[in-house]
């Protein structure tokens, strides 16, 4: 009875398995990063309350699903869109009254982040909750050497759909182009008549909505408790960090390195370990680059 | 407005004293002397017999802690409507530690040296315990911990309910190896009480023969388990042990599921997936895999289906279900009213009861089948319980069968992996070379 316990060796089938592995850590961070990424690129604003986002999200889906019988699939555009919608009323309510002093806004949404778990653990009890998902999603399909969950497939895909959809908005319409122009610079595009509140509003209810649609997928692979957006929020600020602030490519870029990074150090030594390596790689990596991997000149706001 | 500010400013300055001294380590002496010196019994005849609560009713910790807060309170109207303990009436005084292991050793002071509790009901993790315990110590007070624990501890102030590390790995693993295979990988979470448990499973199974394929740890509250199915899948062990507690204990089962591997190919055996973490990932993920406890839901006796009955159309069991670590706690306040009963009846009055005593007349005191719901146990000289483990299979609803009960009560023993370190008796902690050392944590 001797185990090796810290070194695993390298053998072909396990170490393909990790390198999917990765890619699936990268979906997961990603996704929950986007929406970050988006509000802090565009406003300015380091949403503190992002991890509560997803857990509105995950619990948006538990409510629609025990409540009003919603099929898991359908309970995911839902919560996008409901989460949306509180992202637009606290940016009425709240953030709208902080763009001039954007470092309060850090507090501001902290404060928030702790009212929306308390709120929620008021009103839906402490206790985690239990969203059920479609049986095809819980099985795993064998693809050559790969063993792979429906699950992660299905998030990969949403994330990856997410993305697409997202460079989209921002490159080809019309609304992307006044987001980029308030991006720019907020004075002159609201001289030039974009109205640059309402395209902040949108900004964040849409980042919102992204966290929303995360929490939802998250909810049926993991938990729904309260407090469960904190679990998220350090890797998604590690994405947006290393990526480089308000690039997208760059978020995509950093969640797979990060991810992959992740994956093969948790089969070489363990997980715990491989968080370590993870964590001392990106404050080397900022000590020589501090604005990420694609930085943009950032612009006066 | 003004004046009340400068008492407020002075009367938290003397707060801030009192906190600051007993920081320190020879110092509290003084306010010990000062707390007993009073001459104040702790319990008045007539008056009422206070007890602290201290469990979490915010922050992560509330899932469990909340259970256990209410079970408590539930214990308590239940002896008062019975009469109380020798015509007195149980008053618990309920603090929020907010799952912050500072508020633990602070509000257990308050506890002790304010609200003059005579003992005090409380936390779950063991960084909680280990929090507590210094005060606790150096007050000679009294803790009820009531869930299971590494051990590794001989201590005079603190009296155990839940099985201890060396009590429910001992069936399973044997029962495992029998039933799936000699082949097992050992996943826990990132703490001491995993890590000691798995030290006496290695025991366990290097008896029963069996053989250990690897060992991993996910952090706490960590709810990614795919790095480590990839090497499980790797490596195909015949079952899994799991020490994995609180929310990632939800994710490991639902991802065992998602990751295609077959419970009854290779089941996952744990401590911890009782009744409130199945309906916390839906029965359809938690059916099949194995669970040892002293306690579970479905026990079919009389005691049992009266204490589940009760408690869930009382006003405290909206959660729905029951399991092991509420029952330890349900057994702790029955634990006290015994003690306090036995103490009185030896010091001749309430009045000359103290926390010590309390402790020191519970080794003996015997919970029988009419009162304790997983039968029969009593404590031993170290104050920790014998009791009968069981072995438990998740069935579709979410509730246990039993599959295998110990035939025996099995002996608590905190020290069973460290026998260099001595023996845990009444009086403190025997070590090879004569010595005996109190208060070992």
């Amino acid at each position: 009875m001797s185990v090796n316990h810290f070194w695993t060796a390298f053998a072909f089938e396990p170490f393909m398995n990790a390198l999917l592995i990765g890619l699936s850590m990268a979906s997961i961070w990603l996704i929950a990063a986007l929406g970050l990424a988006i509000v802090y690129g565009t406003m300015g604003v380091i949403n503190m309350a992002h991890g509560e986002f997803v857990m509105l999200g995950a619990y948006t889906t538990y409510l629609l699903q025990s409540v009003f019988g919603l099929p898991f699939l359908l309970c995911v555009p839902c919560a996008f869109l409901i989460v949306a919608a509180i992202g637009a009323i606290i940016e009425k309510l709240l953030i709208r009254h902080l763009y001039k002093r954007p470092l309060d806004t850090l507090l501001a949404t902290w404060g928030l982040s702790l009212v929306l778990v308390q709120g929620v653990r008021l009103l839906v009890g402490p206790e985690p909750k239990n969203v059920t998902s479609p049986a095809f999603l819980n099985a795993s399909m064998q693809f050559w050497v790969f063993e792979l969950s429906w699950f992660r497939v299905f998030i990969f895909g949403v994330t990856i759909a997410a993305f697409v959809v997202t460079w989209w908005l921002l490159q080809k319409t019309r609304v992307g182009l006044m987001v980029r122009a308030v991006t720019q610079n907020k004075e002159i595009a609201a001289a030039h008549g974009i109205d640059a509140g309402r395209v902040y509003t949108l900004t964040f209810a849409y980042g919102a909505g992204l966290a929303g649609l995360a929490g939802a997928m998250f909810g049926a692979i993991k938990n729904v408790f309260p407090d469960m957006g904190a679990g998220y929020i350090v890797e998604a600020f590690l994405v947006v960090v290393v990526g480089g602030v308000g690039s997208l490519a760059g978020s995509l870029v950093s969640a797979l390195g990060l991810g992959e990074i992740y994956s093969v150090f948790a089969y070489f030594t363990n997980g715990t370990f491989a968080k370590f390596w993870l964590f001392l790689l990106v404050v080397i990596f900022l000590r020589f680059r501090p604005q990420g991997l694609f930085s943009e000149a950032l612009a006066r706001r | 407005m003004k004046g009340s500010r400068r008492s407020f400013l002075k009367s938290s300055a003397a707060l801030g004293t009192v906190a600051g001294a007993s920081a320190i380590g020879g110092f509290p002496q003084l306010l010990i002397k000062d707390a007993n010196a009073q001459g104040k019994p702790w319990v008045t005849k007539g008056g009422t017999i206070k007890v602290g609560v201290l469990f979490s009713l915010t922050g992560s910790l509330a899932v469990v802690e909340t259970d256990s807060n209410q079970v408590v309170q539930f214990a308590i109207d239940k002896i008062n409507k019975a009469g109380g303990i020798m015509g007195m009436k149980v008053e618990p005084v309920i603090i929020d530690a907010k799952s912050d292991i500072k508020v633990y050793s602070e509000k257990i002071s308050q506890l002790i040296l304010k609200d003059r509790v005579i003992a005090t009901f409380g936390g779950y993790t063991s960084a909680s315990r280990r929090a507590m315990a210094p005060i606790v110590m150096s007050r000679d007070h009294l803790l009820y911990y009531p869930t299971c624990y590494e051990g590794r501890e001989c201590t005079q102030n603190i009296v155990n309910t839940g099985p201890l590390a060396n009590q429910h790995s001992q069936d399973l693993i044997p029962f495992m190896v029998k039933n799936f295979g000699k082949k097992v990988y050992f996943v826990g979470s990132n703490y001491i009480w995993p890590k000691e448990s798995n030290k006496n499973a290695k025991v366990w199974l290097e008896r029963a023969g069996g053989e250990l394929l690897g060992e991993e740890y996910v952090e706490l509250g960590g709810s990614d388990f795919t790095s480590i199915f990839n090497k499980i899948r790797q490596t195909k062990p015949d079952f899994i042990f799991s020490t994995v507690v609180g929310d990632s204990d939800i994710a490991l089962h639902k991802q065992f599921k998602q990751e295609g591997f077959k419970v009854d190919k290779m089941p996952i055996a744990a401590l911890t997936t009782g009744e409130i973490e199945i309906r916390a990932m839906g029965a359809e993920f938690g059916a099949g895999h194995f669970l040892s406890a002293p306690y579970f839901e479905a026990l079919d006796t009389p005691t049992n289906k009266k204490f589940v009955d009760e408690y869930l159309s009382s006003k405290y069991g909206k959660g729905g279900v029951t399991h092991y670590n509420m029952e330890e706690t349900y057994l702790s306040v029955y634990a006290f009213k015994a003690a306090f009963e036995k103490a009185a009846a030896k010091a001749g009055s309430v009045e000359a009861v103290t926390p010590r005593m309390l402790r020191d007349v519970t080794p003996g005191i015997r919970l029988e089948d009419d009162i304790s719901p997983e039968g029969l146990v009593w404590f031993d000289e170290t104050c920790h319980l014998y009791m009968k483990p069981k072995i438990g299979q998740c069935g579709g609803d979410g509730q246990f069968k039993i599959v295998q009960a110990a035939k025996d009560h099995i002996a608590p023993d905190p020290f069973v992996i460290y026998p260099e370190r001595g023996v845990c008796k009444f009086d403190g902690l025997h070590t090879k070379d004569g010595k005996v050392l109190k208060s070992v944590l």
